[in-house]
This record gives C-alpha cells, sequence and structure tokens, in this order.
C-alpha cells in the first residue's frame, strides 16, 4: 500500500511523448511522407478500371505508422453486380 | 444547422490546439457530431493533440486540390465515434489554402457533422484568416499576459472586419467569446497576474470560460489525448465548463486552480 500501487503503472507521459515523436519524425525524415499516396492511389485504380468497372470514390487508404514498419491498408469496393457489367 | 466555431488568438503558444481538441472532444462527448481541421499548413500539429499522428494519410490541402475525397482524409477518433480530424498538410505552404477551397470542404462538412472547430494558426495571415473566414462563432484564447491581449484585440478586429460575416451585407457579425488559459490564482493574488476583469475590461467581450494553469494540459499532449478524455483534472472541468456555455447553457464561471491532494492521499502514494 506504502510506496506502490496495486494498480498496473501507468506509462510515463514524458515517455510516452518521446516515443510518439521518435516514431513519428523518423518517418517524416526518412521522406517517406504520404505526399506519394494521391499518385499511388491513382495508379491503383487505374490498374484495377483495366479489369473491373470501379467508381474514383471506391478507393479508401489507411495507414498505421508504427516503431520499425509500416502498413498500408487499401479496400476497394466495387458494386455486386460487377460481372453483370 | 451545423455550426463554425474558429479557435484563435493572435499570439502564438496560448492553447490554440488544446483548446481546440478539448472543445471538440467535449462537444463529442455530449452527443454531437464534430469535426475538427487543422489550419496550420506546413506545421501541422493538432494530429498530435489528438493522438491520431500515426493514422494520417489524406489531408485537408489533399482534399482542396482534389488529390483525396474528403471522407478518406477524415480520421475518425477511436475514442468517440462522433468525433472527426482533419488533418493538414505537413510540406505544402498555406498559398494552398484557397478561399473557394475552404468554403467547399466546410460545405461538404455541414452535411455531416453539428460543429466544425476551426483550429488556427499563430499569426494573422493567410492560415489565420481563412481558419476566420467562415466562422459563425470565434474564441479567442488569451493568456492574461500584456502582449497575448494585445494581439486578442488585434484578432477580435479582424474579426469584426475581414471575414464573410463581416463583408456579407446584413448578415449577424461573429459571436466573439474569449477563452483565458494558464490562469493562475496564486499569481494574482500576488499582484503578478492580469484578473479576469482586468483582461476583460480591455477586450470588452464576453467570457467563454477560465481554464486553471494545470499539469494535465502538458500530460494529456504528451499522451495524445484531449484534456477532457484524460483523467479528471480542473483543466478538464473548466474546458467541460466552456462547452456547456458554447452550447446555450447556464454555467456559473468557476476560478479553480488544481485541487491539491489532501495529506491522507499523498501519504497513501496516489499516483498521477
Amino acid at each position: 500500500m506504502f510506496g506502490f500501487s496495486l494498480k498496473p503503472r501507468k506509462p510515463n507521459a514524458a515517455q510516452t511523448a518521446k516515443d510518439r515523436l521518435q516514431i513519428l519524425l523518423a518517418h517524416e525524415r526518412s521522406g517517406a511522407s504520404p505526399d506519394c499516396l494521391p499518385e499511388l492511389q491513382r495508379d491503383i485504380l487505374e490498374a484495377i478500371r483495366k479489369h473491373m468497372k470501379i467508381d474514383r470514390d471506391a478507393i479508401d487508404i489507411k495507414m498505421e505508422r508504427g516503431e520499425g514498419l509500416s502498413s498500408l491498408e487499401i479496400n476497394i469496393e466495387f458494386p455486386a453486380d460487377q460481372r453483370k457489367a | 444547422m451545423s455550426k463554425i466555431i474558429v479557435v484563435t488568438s493572435g499570439k502564438g503558444g496560448v492553447g490554440k490546439t488544446t483548446t481546440s481538441a478539448a472543445i471538440s472532444a467535449g462537444l463529442a462527448k455530449r452527443g454531437h457530431k464534430t469535426v475538427v481541421i487543422d489550419f496550420d499548413v506546413g506545421l501541422r500539429n493538432l494530429d498530435m493533440i489528438m493522438g491520431c499522428e500515426r493514422r494520417v494519410v489524406f489531408d485537408f490541402i489533399n482534399v482542396i486540390q482534389g488529390d483525396a475525397k474528403l471522407k478518406q482524409a477524415l480520421i475518425r477518433d477511436k475514442r468517440l465515434d462522433n468525433l472527426a480530424v482533419l488533418p493538414t498538410s505537413q510540406t505544402r505552404d498555406k498559398d494552398a489554402l484557397t478561399q473557394e477551397g475552404v468554403e467547399a470542404v466546410l460545405n461538404e462538412l455541414k452535411e455531416e457533422f453539428d460543429y466544425i472547430i476551426c483550429d488556427s494558426p499563430a499569426g494573422i495571415e493567410r492560415g489565420a484568416l481563412m481558419a476566420m473566414y467562415y466562422a459563425d462563432e470565434a474564441i479567442v484564447v488569451t493568456n492574461p499576459e500584456v502582449s497575448s491581449v494585445r494581439d486578442s484585440d488585434r484578432v477580435l478586429g479582424l474579426l469584426q472586419s475581414k471575414t464573410h460575416r463581416a463583408e456579407e451585407e446584413g448578415a449577424e457579425p461573429i459571436k466573439a467569446q474569449v477563452l483565458i488559459t494558464r490562469h493562475d490564482q496564486a499569481r494574482i493574488d500576488k499582484g503578478e497576474m492580469m484578473t479576469v476583469e482586468d483582461v476583460l475590461e480591455i477586450l470588452a467581450v464576453p467570457l467563454l470560460g477560465i481554464i486553471p494553469e494545470s499539469p494535465a494540459v502538458l500530460r494529456a499532449s504528451n499522451m495524445g489525448v484531449p484534456v477532457v478524455l484524460d483523467d479528471p483534472s480542473a483543466a478538464a472541468s473548466a474546458y467541460e465548463d466552456a462547452v456547456a456555455r458554447l452550447v446555450g447553457e447556464q454555467v456559473e464561471m468557476k476560478i479553480g486552480g488544481e485541487r491539491r491532494p489532501g495529506l491522507i492521499s499523498r501519504l497513501f502514494g496516489r499516483t498521477a
């Protein structure tokens, strides 16, 4: 009771701040800026449109930057009656 | 009918982004569909304060320039499902903010959101002017300190002259209110800091709230959590009161510092 708490220790706020900055700045400095994403989006759309009829807005790109690893999630919606088209 | 509210100040470092995050989260907590937009092109920071910096893909400028759809750029908050963030570009400059582009994005946001909070950059240049241009209301963030109060006065002048409501014949002027941040009662008692009354006497606009100087604000920004979504604190409850007033409730103005932990809780090693 005295001196320690039974609750799980909360992460130190200053350490959290430093960790968040390090991850973010590593991405920003590496120049891996998402500036290429509009182009990437266009290219993906074009490639798919060669084979399927899809809407311009049908693409959804999500990114999660992590420590050492980032993930890019690309969702493309197309109408259910695709084959009939 | 949705409302556009600009959070502005002129001077930097007074708490605009902290306030934008806290007010928007506070509105969302009360059930209002809320979006908060970063207008500080080139110096993006709202994403960090909201804790969504790792999820930025497209931004406000991409939407204005037609490179992305609005729904692709909006980041939905993971804690509150009626809260969204529209981040700005870290690489472009303020010239990318065109008036027509800003208007188009705001009009599209109005279709979904009840409140649109515009987080203004410091200064009175393009980004700041664009952030305030279409506002219905303004929150002028002010520290009880000479340069901040002076800059607030300048910004209040711009709100009454350089905005859509100012230019439109017959439109109601922007409703501007002051939010005093970093208020320190101990220093006021010692005569070291201007009082709320002093500041209001000079600026002559209504008071939205008084946010006490509080360690909770730095903690919240370290963690990437709007202060009203973090552990209870004097700053959080002051922001909650400000939000209540913003939506038209009558809430008594409280001047409170951080509640000091009593002897017992200190003895028992209450953390944080």
